[in-house]
């Protein structure tokens, strides 16, 4: 155990090293060093929780707190609330009466600032308001896309041809390859229709799973089974390609060990 | 006051967006569209309250000397120093709110994600047995999609690449439709209470 | 004999966590300094995206949702490359757009790079509008107007003054939809929202953990194409011709993973042996 922490500290500590030494000759600039260091501040975790690594997760969600607050006002507040609300200002000087024409923005500036009651819990059940406007228009929106986007649409998709012609003329083809792959071909379309009407039976039927529903709950359940295998080799994919682009930097970027 | 006007916000709101859909008139599809307008500005103040949150919290950690309360106070520091360079200095490419989000922001964020793939590799190996048969599907089918969506795997066998297709596109999106059928059917159950009054737990206590 | 081999193999078992780290760590510097690249097949989901994207007439414009962040950035940064080389080198139009805070500037960094490489313009051949709160409130809000949802672009010039998008009034001007997404809200609420409700063809790339969800969205037809994690970042870059982080990383991601597997099949023979020697 004290083995695999000491390797990790060398290699980490080898790679700074490294990057010292590389450093004197190559380009990598002040932001490149920056990077580096912090990537290997978080890279610390991995021997053990550490004040480094702390410090470092806390500046970046700070920093990431901020960045949302400044994008949230120059993308959003400005454009979308603020200058169409104080538009009217700028003509201000043709006419004694001021014109503002966006005026019913003031009331999702008010149910903006009504969020804020929040803190204060007196008059906290006003923030109530803004929420239900927020929850209701979602609510809304994530009916009809799960409506038209995800049930209609795939239940539709699901009605094929229980058997495809090309499937069949092409199986029979030589070679014990092609014999697999003609096979796995014939059987797609009536697999994809098993494969859902089980899965549905397990999810639906809440009733005791025996006799034929259980045979096909059963089924449903070595599908499911094989999507959350297929799930799984997807996610170990992601996780390292993201392993792989953080050392990529430090090697790269940094070091310029790698083109 | 407390408990009708937002029930009946939420009624409108949503059904506005509902009946937008079936109806393409303006006098449906304006009103539709000023209430997107709307929340996407009160959505914006909800995540600076989150942010304000996050920012009370620590202070209020600090202020009472709690425990690494010194990490609070580094963190409220990176959180007003952003905020204000942003807002003071702007965002534009290659200015100094651009330069710490690419050399501080990105390495750092991407780092946290990147330790994941350490975890997950001896999750695999601590956890992942063949109890079952049902284990054995699983386990099967993610050792065939792994070998079969790399490059190796072609080397190892030509086959991989198409036999994992194939899992992809026959047993997992059968299963993955039925999920998302499931889904579905759960979003607008969901949806519906909520637009109905029925579901009023974003209302909080009392 | 055999007794004494198999406690060493139980032993082996039980290893420390961190022995699994050093080795993974090894797995991934050793290739990616060595410098190997792998040529590979290209999958049906790679190939329906880069024929969408090929078919499309210059000058038509596409909205490139850059809906990630940091967290994927090996993922989908390189995506985001592949895509706008290939758009770019097809002449036609981005209009970038965010619903991720985070987005932006990551878009922002590709135009820099690719740019002045294809002679692009800002504000004539693309633009980036910068985030925008609010999810599927956004997408169906610049479907139906954009200029309302985006009165200005990322940084702070009023639409009026951006010559490209004075021929758009909403996504309907918009031949397709190209996303880069990393999560909720991302390229399954573009599909909900927006593809059968206004008929526009949608593709892109999303992190191989979303990558299986998809699929039952390319057999509807409702995705014309998608790329998966790295390795369809990495057949992308394939396709296009212009190799990047997806395709130097695709060794490196072969060891891993053929070592994930090794560890798998380890694991399991010492259970077996060990539920035998039980009985």
């Amino acid at each position: 155990m004290r083995g695999a922490r000491l390797a990790i500290l060398i290699i980490l500590l080898g790679l700074a090293g490294a990057g010292f030494q590389a450093g004197l000759v190559s380009k990598a600039g002040l932001g490149t060093w920056v990077a580096a260091l912090l990537t290997l501040a978080i890279f610390s975790f991995l021997y053990r929780d550490n004040p480094v690594y702390k410090l470092a997760e806390h500046i970046f969600i700070g920093i990431a707190a901020g960045y949302f607050v400044a994008l949230e006002y120059w993308n959003v507040f400005l454009p979308n609330l603020w200058k169409p609300l104080v538009a009217g200002l700028e003509h201000i000087e043709y006419s004694p009466l001021p014109h503002f024409p966006n005026m019913i923005l003031l009331i999702p500036f008010a149910l903006g600032i009504l969020l804020f009651t929040r803190f204060f819990p007196r008059v906290a059940w006003l923030s109530r308001w803004s929420m239900a406007a927020m929850i209701g228009s979602y609510s809304g929106l994530a009916i009809i896309g799960a409506l038209q986007g995800d049930l209609v649409a795939q239940i539709r998709a699901n009605m094929v041809p229980l058997y495809s012609r090309e499937a069949l003329t092409a199986f029979g083809n030589d070679g014990t390859e092609s014999l697999l792959f003609g096979l796995l071909e014939l059987l797609r379309n009536p697999l994809i229709i098993v494969g859902l009407l089980t899965t549905l039976i397990y999810f639906f039927f809440s009733r005791e799973h025996k006799g034929g529903l259980g045979v096909a709950a059963k089924i449903g359940i070595w599908f499911l089974m094989i999507s959350f295998g297929a799930s799984f080799g997807y996610t170990v994919m992601s996780r390292v390609s993201l392993l792989i682009g953080r050392l990529h930097f430090l090697l790269s970027d940094w070091l310029g060990i790698v083109r | 006051m407390k408990n009708e006007v937002p029930v009946v916000v939420a009624f409108f709101t949503g059904m506005l967006m509902v009946v937008s859909l079936f109806i393409p008139h303006p006098v449906v599809s304006t009103p539709a569209s000023v209430v997107r307008q709307w929340a996407i500005i009160i959505t914006a103040f909800a995540y600076v309250l989150g942010v304000a949150n996050i920012a009370r919290i620590s202070l209020h950690n600090v202020k009472r000397r709690q425990r690494d309360w010194q990490y609070k106070a580094a963190l409220v520091f990176a959180l007003a120093t952003m905020a204000t360079i942003g807002i003071a200095l702007g965002i534009e490419s290659g200015g100094v709110f651009d330069w710490i989000y690419l050399n501080m922001y990105v390495p750092m964020q991407a780092t946290m994600f990147s330790l994941l793939a350490f975890y997950i590799a001896s999750a695999a190996y601590r956890a992942f047995r063949a109890r079952s048969p049902e284990a054995t599907f699983l386990l099967v089918t993610a050792a065939i999609v792994m070998l079969g969506r790399v490059p190796i795997g072609e080397k190892i066998w030509s086959g991989f690449p198409g036999l994992t297709e194939w899992i992809m596109e026959v047993p997992n999106m059968a299963a993955k439709r039925g999920i998302m059928i499931g889904a579905a059917l759960g979003a607008i159950s969901t949806g519906l209470k909520m637009i109905l009054g029925l579901e009023r737990s974003y209302l909080g206590g009392d | 004999m055999a007794k004494a081999s198999a406690g060493i193999l139980f032993k082996f078992s039980r290893i420390d966590r961190r022995y699994i780290y050093l080795i993974i760590l090894i797995c991934v510097i050793v290739p990616l300094v060595a410098g190997v690249r792998m040529e590979m097949s290209v999958t049906a989901p790679v190939e329906g995206l880069y024929e969408a994207i090929d078919n499309l007439k210059p000058g038509s414009y596409v909205w490139l949702a850059a809906d990630y962040d940091p967290g994927s950035m090996p993922e989908l940064y390189p995506m985001n490359v592949a895509l706008v080389e290939h758009l770019f080198s097809r002449d036609i139009k981005i209009i970038c757009g965010a619903l991720w805070p985070p987005g932006p500037p990551l878009a922002q960094r590709v135009f820099n790079e690719l740019a002045p490489k294809y002679g692009k313009r800002y504000g004539i051949d693309y633009v980036n509008l910068g985030f925008k709160e609010g999810r599927e409130a956004v997408m169906v809000s610049i479907a139906e107007d954009m200029k309302a949802t985006f009165p200005r672009d990322f940084f702070g010039t009023p639409w009026d003054s951006i010559p490209m998008l004075q021929a758009i009034s909403n996504l309907g001007d918009v031949k397709m939809i190209v996303c880069v997404s990393a999560g909720y809200p991302g390229i399954k609420e573009w599909v909900q929202q927006i593809a059968t409700r206004y008929r526009i063809s949608i593709g892109g790339g999303v992190t191989a953990v979303s990558g299986p969800e998809m699929y039952p969205y390319i057999q509807s037809g409702q995705l014309v194409g998608l790329l998966a994690g790295m390795k369809g970042a990495a057949e992308y870059e394939q396709m296009v011709g212009k190799p990047g982080l997806g395709l130097s990383g695709m060794v490196a991601q072969s060891y891993v993973h053929i070592m994930v597997v090794v560890f798998i099949a380890f694991a399991n023979l010492v259970f077996f042996l060990e539920k035998r020697s039980k009985r």
